[in-house]
């Protein structure tokens, strides 16, 4: 590409810039926008009289004397205790994470150490089930979950979190595998290991970085889900996601939509935080499955 | 890897899949041909002297309760709720068919019945986002390869920030920021000089504007996959275009895009499945008197007092159909790259 860069015109360049400018604010404008708007009160951040008032926050010096209030989080926080549902996520993410791992880990070697025709036959299963719509399962959970007396606590969605979880997981950590050299755990077989113990002491102290990078994106599929989580669980047991569609049926006949942005902020935070220390991990996890897939 | 060591490792994954992905699939299949039980009448024969006797039909709540105790999935009925007005309409459509005199009118009629109006949404949001985050997602990539080494990083990061952004909270982001008080939706009424504009009030609006959220959401995952494929261009090949005097667009077009082909193939299955589910925007845009999905139909169902399985199954199986359909021809690639590895 260096021969490229040289012979690029200024107008070129400029026009690259601006293209770039332009798409960082695509991309980042819309949460900066939000951000600095939660600190306001609702009458600034939906102004109808002047744009500006968003940003100078005109209304909100006029009720707490300052540009800057932290009511939309105090509301959402303690007056609608969203802390329990922030726990509730960490639970959720906690557990699904581990054990979504656990026996993907092992579906994942196994898959890639057979040769046989069932393999291909099961990672095709799992390619169909990871194209279900989760929704679509959601009708067949609830009523055998209300007989059972399941339905609305947090384990029974870790589970059907932790399945729904597993195809993408086998798919990823499959290929994964098969990046290991099998001479590996081969020739620790041939030194009289059973395969489980050649698992345990040959391929686990190598397999992080895969297992990592698949945790990654187990951990957004259960942090990010709405349809099994708004549909599975009690009122009481809300994550955040659920919880904060439920803030849109109450704030909005209350009048109280700071709260419901204050929320949004606050379930976002997690996820920059993510992106800022694993954006490595993450686009080499996206690109890994585009050239297995 | 011997057959049983392969069960032992292989049994817990596959158990967690067979109960809660393969055994609700056949629960859904099972409850779109029940529907619940009716109610247990009994006549019960009043009589008083003066007035003589009388019949009354009521509802016997006991022997009710103890038919929905006894077989909770209720009465089988086959596949009347498939062919019902909510769902696949057959007896509507027949009508509307010979009722009309053009394909237009017909279209316009059909455009009426629910389930018809929503795959109508389904199918353009999924056959217009696709193509367009194909599209930026791909000039994202190319822009980006050719900034300067230290910005990537920080480009990429902030690129990254609406694709792994919870689909409902970024919808809500954009949703309040188009609202007519919103500063994107002021924009909008300065520049058209009409203040009573809001999406909101028109069909055609909402449906750009969840159009232009799932371009937003998604051309991030397009753009990181290009980008990455760029970086494995090979060099020679450019640099011998170049020796051959192709311009920047030739190069583009007869190097770059060949060599990122199977990446567009890729990025756009994945995209027509995602985008064929198409339902988290419906909720946070509050878009639902305007633009519906079939997996917002199944949302509608099951929410609220009164939880219509029957219904929300049945779309779930139409919803099922129209997955493997856009999927036929992944799964045959995957066929043949393992058969063609195995031998």
């Amino acid at each position: 590409m260096t021969l490229a860069s040289k012979r690029r015109s200024l107008s070129l360049r400029i026009i690259i810039y601006i293209f770039a400018a332009l798409w960082l604010l695509i991309a980042a404008f819309p949460f900066v926008w939000t951000f600095w708007g939660s600190f306001k009160v609702e009458l600034d951040f939906f102004s109808v009289a002047n744009w500006t008032d968003a940003l100078t926050g005109e209304r909100t010096v006029a009720e707490y004397g300052q540009p800057f209030t932290d009511a939309g989080y105090e509301g959402a926080w303690i007056k609608e205790e969203f802390w329990r549902n922030v726990i509730n996520t960490f639970i959720v993410c906690f557990f699904v994470v581990c054990t979504s791992l656990t026996i993907g880990t092992l579906g994942g070697y196994a898959l890639s150490r057979s040769g046989y025709r069932y393999t291909l036959i099961l990672l095709i299963a799992a390619l169909i089930f990871r194209a279900m719509p989760p929704i679509t399962l959601v009708s067949g959970y609830m009523l055998p979950f209300f007989e059972w007396n399941v339905w609305g606590i947090l384990p029974t969605t870790i589970i059907v979190l932790v399945a729904i979880n597993q195809p993408f997981t086998l798919w990823m950590l499959h290929s994964f595998f098969q990046n290991i050299p099998k001479e590996l755990d081969e020739s620790a077989k041939v030194d009289g290991c059973s395969q489980f113990k050649a698992f345990r002491l040959v391929i686990i102290p190598v397999m992080w970085p895969g297992v990592i990078t698949t945790g990654l994106f187990s951990f957004l599929l259960a942090y990010n889900d709405f349809a099994i989580t708004s549909m599975l669980l009690s009122e009481d047991n809300r994550t955040m996601v659920p919880q904060i569609a439920a803030f849109l049926g109450t704030t909005y006949t209350e009048g109280n939509v700071m709260f419901a942005v204050a929320a949004v902020v606050s379930a976002a935070a997690p996820l920059f935080i993510l992106v800022l220390f694993f954006q490595r991990q993450i686009v080499s996890g996206l690109t890994a499955g585009a050239v297995k897939g | 890897m011997k057959h049983s060591t392969f069960i032992w490792f292989f049994s817990p994954t596959a158990l967690a899949m067979l109960l809660f992905i393969a055994f609700p699939i056949v629960s859904v299949l099972v409850q779109s041909v029940h529907a619940p039980h009716k109610a247990v009448l009994v006549e019960v024969e009043t009589c008083t002297p003066l007035v003589g006797c009388t019949k009354e039909t009521s509802i016997d709540q006991e022997a009710t309760r103890e038919l929905r105790e006894k077989k909770p999935i209720g009465r089988f009925i086959g596949l009347e709720i498939f062919t019902d007005r909510g769902h696949l309409a057959i007896s509507e459509v027949k009508e509307i068919w010979s009722g009309s005199e053009n394909f237009n009118e017909f279209f316009k009629k059909i455009g009426n019945l629910p389930f018809y109006r929503a795959m109508a949404f389904t199918l353009t949001f999924t056959f217009i986002v696709t193509p367009l985050v194909v599209i930026v997602g791909f000039l994202v990539a190319l822009n980006v390869n050719a900034l300067h080494e230290r910005l990537k990083g920080v480009v990429v990061f902030f690129s990254l920030l609406p694709f792994v952004i919870t689909p409902l909270i970024g919808a809500l982001v954009l949703f309040w920021m188009i609202d007519s008080r919103g500063i994107l939706g002021s924009a909008i009424q300065w520049i058209f000089a009409d203040p009573n504009l809001s999406l909101k009030a028109s069909t055609g609006l909402m449906w750009i504007s969840l159009i232009v959220y799932g371009v937003w959401h998604a051309a991030p995952f397009a753009f990181v996959i290009f980008y990455a494929g760029l970086q494995t261009l090979p060099a020679d090949q450019l640099e011998a275009a170049q020796i051959d005097g192709a311009t920047r667009t030739q190069q583009v077009r007869y190097v770059v895009l060949p060599h990122l082909m199977p990446l567009v193939s890729f990025v756009a299955l994945i995209q027509l499945m995602d985008n064929f589910r198409v339902f988290e925007p419906i909720v946070g845009f509050n878009a639902d008197a305007h633009a519906q999905s079939l997996s917002w139909f199944i949302f509608n169902d099951l929410g609220g007092e009164t939880r219509q399985f029957s219904s929300a199954s049945a779309t779930s199986v139409l919803t099922i159909i129209g997955v493997t359909i856009l999927l036929l021809p992944v799964l045959r690639r995957t066929w043949r790259d393992f058969m063609e590895k195995s031998t």
